[in-house]
């Protein structure tokens, strides 16, 4: 019940956004997200942005990931 | 709940439309030139050992990124025999055309045509036109069957995979079904999202030139590679093993799947191949491939393995080190929620 | 962005700690979401886990819990000439009692498929003189898509589209399933999009009342491993909390606003799930006041009289009590290409993605 990607609003008029993921744009309205501004990051669920994206969030959750090779091969 | 319509998933290339020629044609067609079930049909006359394949296009948008409708038409059938093993020599082209259609939409197809075919070293050498009332047809589709020679010293077929064989590439896939979508649900694709419609006879001559020894080739059209490698596993009735991590997917064909819930596993592809080889020649494929137009992404996607899962024959080890059983496409895949 | 070195070293340490922490106690994990059946399927998960953490799926495919009913309400629907149906491609092949859409379409009915429900509104448009009906399914992550475009449809004077409602909510779910005795679950993993939308505080029951160690997770391969991680170390540690996994898309606090546009559209209601039956509270119904967009009460119709399929076990599949594979029709009579439950035809039904994806063990 849950597809939906990140994508990086573009472009912004009254609430419809072009977002775009990998290079693939489309309009999605953000009727339910309307504090968003362009070079947010985004989840787009359907034709719509659900919820901002907490970029600083996103880098702990790699650096995270990245961290646990010093715990390789114990 | 068996069908008593044709739905579209019949035409899709995956388990139905296997179904449907299992129940169907095959049970009034039955001779064993069909029964090989390869892409096309192998045969002898008189010493001259011959390839022999048919399709029908009816893509649509007609012009897409990339080609239209007759390149395809040209491409997909030279393909088709040359995945035998053979080189294309003669094409024939029929086509159904809507009254109404514009003739200069004609010409331009079959400008594409003829371009294609030249390329391809190929003649079209007879064919068929009929018109039908408007509405009857949703503007053209073409048939085109097609004859090749079978190459000396080769055996292609997609009995012949066995364990200690690499299974290589050429490339990105999903790049055709990308470029044919682009104007639905709204996506707008990047000016690099081009169908890869191409002839594959050029490079399947150098390959079984220098390696005669290639067992399968097959290129994955509809149904996506998922679907073609469970046909060869089957027919072959091995195991195959794939590295999710060496498959290319561009990131702009895995964006679109990502907002779309497809998997680009199965999506279609119009100028690429599959090469089963024993790992002895891998080197040499690839140094072959990488030289050439058409293979310059290739790389060794996968092995085939000795004893298969007994839920499925084909295994993808994924990114992080688990396998995922692919199986046949069953269904279309539409745009969902979940 | 993670290097595949670097995706496979992370996957290491968590396969690694989930087999120390997991010991040979037996530990059964649910994951409530459908898109993580398909996620944990494609990634292979059930691979690397030791045999004594068993994964099972609950009720989160809003397809799979939708009652054989709705789907003979939109089929009778499409058979109305003046109604074009547009829907998610997941309920295209979905089995009613004696039908299916897909089965209708190739008969001629006007099914349209979607990726967005504002795709109704300019079919409405263009087609002003038929009832466009959008088949609104699917729970808090989507239903405020479709509360969103009624409005949009009451802001633009659209008269002519309506919604047909079988919006289900997650934490009632969750609710009938901790209580019910033969359903026996150690932890939980949670739908990190619809949290998206709900936020953390509907979950907080499940270890205030029930104790029952709860992730909220994230959808790529090392989410899931990491959130099945967390969860065995709580198992572990005999810690219950509420975690959460995926904060970079959860937000604690939600989606006010789409909270918000869902609560003005819609209300509460008693809701049938198939397998675990009605459920109070666990719906929703579009409210009177919008009641001109509610297909049922404003396009009269014919329903045929539902019938269930015998033998089909999807229920207990459903509520994760029996694997796909105890169900007698599994791989059977029962198959993709030929569903008799929706288990079996949603990409995400646990039985579709067990006989699709393999039981989950490669045996070679």
């Amino acid at each position: 019940m849950c597809l939906a990607v990140t994508g990086k609003i573009i472009a912004l008029q009254d609430m419809l956004a072009t977002v775009e993921i990998g290079g693939v744009t489309r309009k999605i309205s953000i009727m339910l997200l309307p504090e968003s501004k362009v070079g947010e990051f985004v989840l787009v669920h359907a034709g719509f942005a659900i919820q901002a994206i907490d970029e600083e969030e996103v880098r702990k959750t790699l650096e995270l990931f990245k961290e646990l090779e010093q715990y390789a091969d114990q | 709940m068996s069908h008593e319509r044709i739905q579209m998933a019949h035409g899709n290339g995956g388990k139905l439309s296997h179904d449907l020629v299992k129940n169907i044609m095959w049970p009034a067609f039955s001779n064993d030139i069909l029964g090989a079930m390869n892409d096309g049909a192998q045969f002898t006359i008189n010493g001259a050992r011959l390839a022999f394949s048919t399709d029908s296009y009816v893509v649509k948008p007609l012009f897409f990124p990339g080609g239209d409708i007759g390149k395809l038409a040209v491409c997909g059938t030279v393909n088709d025999v040359a995945m035998n093993g053979a080189l294309p020599l003669y094409l024939s082209a029929g086509f159904v055309l809507e009254e109404g259609f514009p003739m200069d939409s004609l010409k331009r197809i079959v400008a594409s045509m003829q371009q294609a075919a030249a390329e391809a070293g190929v003649y079209i050498v007879t064919g068929d036109t009929k018109v039908v009332e408007k509405g009857a047809v949703d503007g053209i589709y073409i048939n085109t069957a097609g004859i090749g020679q079978i190459m000396d010293g080769v055996q292609i077929a997609g009995q012949n995979a066995r364990p200690g064989q690499d299974i290589i590439l050429n490339g990105y896939l999903g790049e055709h079904a990308l470029a044919v979508m682009s104007e639905r649900h709204g996506l707008e694709f990047p000016q690099t999202v081009v169908s890869d419609c191409a002839p594959l006879n050029g490079l399947v001559a150098e390959l079984l030139t220098a390696v005669p020894q290639i067992a399968v080739l097959r290129d994955p059209t509809r149904g996506g590679l998922a679907t073609t490698l469970n046909e060869i596993a089957s027919q072959s009735q091995v195991g195959i093993m794939l590295d999710e991590s060496s498959i290319p997917v561009s990131p702009a064909v895995q964006a679109a799947c990502d907002i779309l819930g497809f998997d680009p596993l199965y999506l279609a592809n119009e100028g690429k191949m599959i090469i089963f080889v024993d790992k002895e020649y891998t080197k040499e494929v690839l140094s072959i491939m990488l030289c050439h137009t058409y293979g310059r992404e290739s790389r060794v996607i996968g092995e085939v393995v000795s004893k298969p899962s007994p839920l499925g024959q084909v295994g993808l080890r994924t990114r992080i080190g688990g396998v995922r059983l692919l199986d046949m496409l069953v269904s279309d895949q539409l745009p969902r929620i979940c | 962005m993670l290097t595949n070195e670097e995706v496979k070293t992370a996957a290491d340490f968590f396969t690694r700690e989930i087999g120390r922490l997991a010991g040979e106690q037996p530990i059964r994990l649910m994951e409530v979401c459908g898109t993580h059946t398909v996620a944990i399927f494609k990634a292979g998960i059930r691979q690397l886990l030791p045999k004594s953490v068993e994964l099972v799926s609950g009720p989160g495919c809003p397809v799979c819990v939708t009652p054989n009913e709705y789907l003979d309400t939109a089929i009778a629907y499409s058979k109305n000439p003046q109604v074009i149906i547009t829907t998610f491609g997941d309920m295209l092949k979905v089995p009613g009692s004696t039908s299916s859409l897909a089965a209708q379409k190739a008969e001629g009915g006007d099914i349209r498929i979607l990726y967005s429900p504002l795709e109704s509104l300019e079919i409405a448009v263009a087609n002003p003189h038929k009832k466009v009906i959008f088949l609104a399914v699917g729970f808090e992550t989507t239903a405020p898509l479709a509360a969103a475009t009624v409005l949009m449809a009451e802001k633009a004077g659209i008269k002519n589209f309506y919604v047909l409602s079988a919006h289900k909510l997650v934490p009632p779910a969750l609710r009938a399933l901790l209580m019910a005795e033969d359903i026996h679950v150690d932890g939980f993993l949670l739908p990190g999009h619809v949290s998206a939308v709900i936020g953390m505080a509907p979950y907080e029951f499940v270890v205030d009342e029930f104790q029952t160690p709860a992730v909220v997770a994230g959808f790529e391969p090392l989410d899931i491993l990491q959130s099945i991680y967390l969860l065995v170390k709580q198992i572990n540690e005999k810690t219950p909390k509420l975690e959460n996994q995926y904060g970079r898309v959860a937000l604690p606090a939600g989606n006010v606003v789409a909270c918000q546009t869902l609560y003005k559209v819609y209300q509460r209601a008693d809701a049938e799930w198939r397998g675990i039956g009605k459920l109070a509270g666990s719906g929703l119904a579009i409210r009177e006041q919008y009641g001109n967009f509610d297909a049922r009460t404003s396009i009269p119709v014919t329903v045929e009289a539902t019938q269930e399929h015998v033998g089909c076990r999807c229920g207990q599949v459903l509520r994760g009590t029996i694997l796909p594979t105890a169900c007698p029709l599994f791989g059977k009579s029962c198959l993709p290409e030929h569903p008799v439950g929706s288990c079996m035809v949603s990409v995400e039904g646990t039985c579709a993605a067990w006989y699709k994806y393999g039981a989950g063990r490669w045996q070679g």
